[in-house]
């Protein structure tokens, strides 16, 4: 069975929420909009204090080419315009949106009729991706990048092939395990459009083999579309990342920063990605909502909710048992790349895949010694780098070292602090010297 | 016999030629050095701290030479050395001393001590002031604050800068302190102000950075400016504006009145030096350049 080549590490899976339907999580009082929920220029405001809105109605315009706007998921009337408390602790400009019944547009396709690519074929590519920009959609697999720039890689580039990432390696995390059981065909669909946009005619998905009934399912419902093939790869983590992907699923190797892997021919995104290009596509709806995974060890019902972006974790946590006594972190996102949260009234963003409570015990890091040179990091690093020498590069400033060990091409997974036998903050390091590198690199153009 | 001799000769005679080729090379490519910059060099601390805003120290006598040159060493300055260096250096290079500099030192803005400013979550990741603003918050309420781990302490050359363990902050010698500005560039949160005081080491500061509204303010400190203007309406020097919330006292209009202590409702205005426990504070002795000197001495 495929895999990628270089390093990698096995997390203990702990999929707890696996076997959920996906829920409705409940409307919130106040929904809240943060302007920056994707990388790029924040968007702009272009409603004031007093306005009513609709469900699916554009509150916040791009505020750039590399950028989204941003659609309200609720009806009712906008609070304020003011700063929030992000999941990182600082303050951030977003919309205040008092929520009063549920009107949608009516624009909004609300039927569960699936449509297909061939009942439109008028639609062309620059259709397809204007679409998607109109609808704000960025990859919802985290790290948020505007869809509509990616499905546009830059001119000289010969992309070959779509890549449906449904790898989900991030233990606990259920949410594109269960959309491509219950959305199959929307997100074949979806595949298909995304096909369309960059003209091709070859599409992977990838799934990772503890998913059997995911990649199943799919197979079948695959056939009815063609080019379409699905993927099965074996586990280890980090195969979501893009370059790993690729080299799992084609074989080929993306080069170091600058280098997109549309220069190696292919376009990677995420089966959120594909799902919510489907229902922008052919039913007319923005991206206001996402599968939400929230889950724990001593949580009461792990479970995975259809939520609004916007909506505060503390009511999606409530809904699934409440806080449980022995939290110790909770973290946005799986726990091999999330981040801790500071408070539990942040908004759920277009990025959030998860909620995660951890109990006191698993949270608390170990006590870092020191280096005892074994070399595990090395083995573990994917991209190929020496974490240990970054690390400690970064800890002494020496950033010539670092630039010269490809510190830029850090894919920031954790493998090499998740496989530190001394529990070194290696990571911690790396990220800084990352980007304390890249900005200098930056400075010199 | 003869053996020797004739090596004698051929080593001789060689060493000879290869000499004489030397000293004409040397003499006729000798780089030219104004000598100046050794006199300058030799007069400068010798600390390379960069606190000059040159590289070190042998940058800054070269720049001192250049300046010399145009007749004057205005815009030059040695932390270290302070006043007293830069009038050696100016009667070195034939200048008439330069004008009187301000005394400057470094201020840490921010008083929220364990006590003030509880911690509301663990921190456990790299113990380094830049990880922790980058990666969270830290482990108080309070974005704006000191985050205690110390990278200032660390890049300090003068001992100055010591962390209080009982506080969780760091406290700058007066003394010891030569204002070169290492501390402030590794604070990440932008703590650590280079200010001007007094020939007696002190002036009044506002000691918060939190940007906040009133009430978050408040909530995640008890010494947090909240921006209420108080102590601008009681400055009769016009020395206190507000901005984004928090109050800056203009050290060069301050007369050190003492009013807008009294007027903080939230006691983040404070006099420099005074919040100090009684046994670290050496403000009283140190109230000539010649104590400062001798200070610098004994380190």
């Amino acid at each position: 069975m495929k895999t990628f080549k270089i390093g990698g590490v096995h997390p203990q899976e702990n999929k707890l929420s696996a076997s959920e339907p996906i829920r409705q999580a409940p409307l919130p009082q106040v929904a809240v909009f943060p302007l920056g929920q994707h990388i790029g220029a924040p968007a702009k405001p272009i409603v004031s204090k007093g306005d009513v809105v609709k469900v699916g109605q554009p509150i916040a315009e791009a505020g750039g080419y590399v950028s989204a706007p941003i659609h309200s998921s609720v009806s009712g009337t906008v609070l304020k315009i003011d700063t929030v408390i992000d999941a990182s602790g600082y303050a951030k400009p977003a919309v205040f949106i008092q929520v009063e019944g549920d009107e949608w547009e009516e624009s909004i396709d609300r039927s569960k009729q699936l449509v297909r690519l061939e009942e439109h074929p008028e639609l062309t590519d620059k259709d397809i991706i204007a679409k998607i920009q109109n609808a704000g959609i960025v990859g919802l697999g985290g790290a948020c990048f505007p869809t509509h720039v990616k499905l546009s890689p830059p001119p000289g580039n010969k992309i070959e092939w779509v890549i449906i990432n449904a790898v989900e390696c991030e233990p606990y995390l259920t949410a594109d395990h269960r959309l491509m059981l219950e959305h199959t065909d929307e997100i074949l669909v979806g595949t298909t459009l995304i096909m369309k946009a960059v003209g091709v005619t070859q599409g992977f998905i990838a799934i990772e083999n503890n998913k059997p009934d995911a990649i199943r399912l799919m197979t079948e419902h695959a056939r009815a579309y063609t080019g379409i093939e699905v993927v099965p790869l074996k586990v280890k983590y980090p195969q979501g990342g893009e370059k790993q992907l690729i080299d799992a699923v084609v074989g080929r190797q993306v080069p170091a920063p600058p280098a997109l892997p549309a220069s190696v021919g292919a376009i990677i995104q995420n089966v959120g990605t594909a799902y919510a290009v489907y229902q922008a596509v052919m039913k007319n709806k923005p991206l206001f909502e996402r599968v939400v995974t929230v889950t724990g060890k001593s949580l009461a019902h792990p479970s995975n909710l259809m939520t609004r972006i916007g909506t505060p974790m503390n009511l999606l946590i409530d809904e699934c048992g409440g806080l449980p006594e022995d939290t110790g972190k909770i973290i946005g996102g799986g726990p091999m790349m999330g981040k801790a949260l500071v408070n539990t009234e942040v908004p759920v963003c277009k990025g959030s895949s998860g909620i995660l409570i951890m109990t006191g015990t698993d949270a608390r890091r170990a006590k870092p010694g020191p280096c005892i040179r074994c070399g595990k990091c090395v083995t573990a690093c994917p991209m190929g780098l020496e974490p240990y020498l970054l690390a400690d590069g970064a800890a002494r400033e020496m950033w010539d070292l670092l630039e010269h060990n490809d510190i830029t091409s850090c894919i920031e997974c954790g493998s090499c602090q998740f496989t530190c036998p001394a529990h070194r903050p290696l990571l911690d390091y790396v990220r800084i010297g990352k980007s304390t590198v890249t900005g200098i690199i930056k400075s010199r153009s | 016999m003869d053996t020797i001799i004739l090596a004698i000769c051929v080593l001789g005679g060689a060493g000879l030629v290869l000499a004489s080729v030397l000293y004409v090379v040397s003499r006729r490519f000798a780089v030219q050095e104004d000598p100046r910059l050794d006199t300058v060099n030799d007069l400068l601390p010798g600390a390379n701290c960069g606190g000059c805003g040159f590289p070190g120290c042998s940058a800054m006598a070269a720049a001192c030479v250049k300046a010399a040159d145009k007749g004057s060493l205005e815009g030059l300055s040695c932390p270290v050395g302070g006043k007293a260096v830069m009038d050696q250096v100016a009667a070195a290079l034939g200048l008439e001393a330069a004008a009187e500099d301000t005394t400057r030192i470094a201020v840490v803005r921010c008083n929220g001590s364990c006590e003030n400013r509880p911690h509301v979550r663990i921190y456990d990741g790299a113990p380094t002031c830049r990880i922790a603003h980058a990666t969270s918050m830290g482990a108080t309420a309070c974005a704006y604050g000191c985050l205690g781990c110390g990278d200032c302490v660390a890049k300090c050359q003068f001992g100055a800068l010591t962390l209080n363990t009982e506080t969780g902050l760091p406290e700058v010698d007066p003394g010891s302190c030569t204002a070169c500005g290492a501390c402030a560039k590794a604070c990440p949160r932008n703590l650590i102000e280079i200010r001007s005081v007094t020939n007696e080491l002190t002036g009044m500061v506002v000691k918060c950075r939190n940007k906040d509204k009133g009430i978050l303010a408040k909530n995640e400190c008890d010494v947090s400016c909240i921006g209420c203007r108080l102590c601008m309406k009681q400055c009769e020097s016009n020395a206190i504006t507000v901005e984004d919330n928090l109050a800056y006292i203009d050290a060069a209009a301050c007369t050190l009145c003492g009013k807008c202590e009294q007027a903080c409702p939230r006691k983040s205005i404070h006099k420099i030096g005074e919040w100090s426990t009684p046994q670290e504070a050496p403000v009283e002795e140190n109230t000539t350049q010649e104590t400062l000197t001798t200070k610098n001495n004994t380190q």
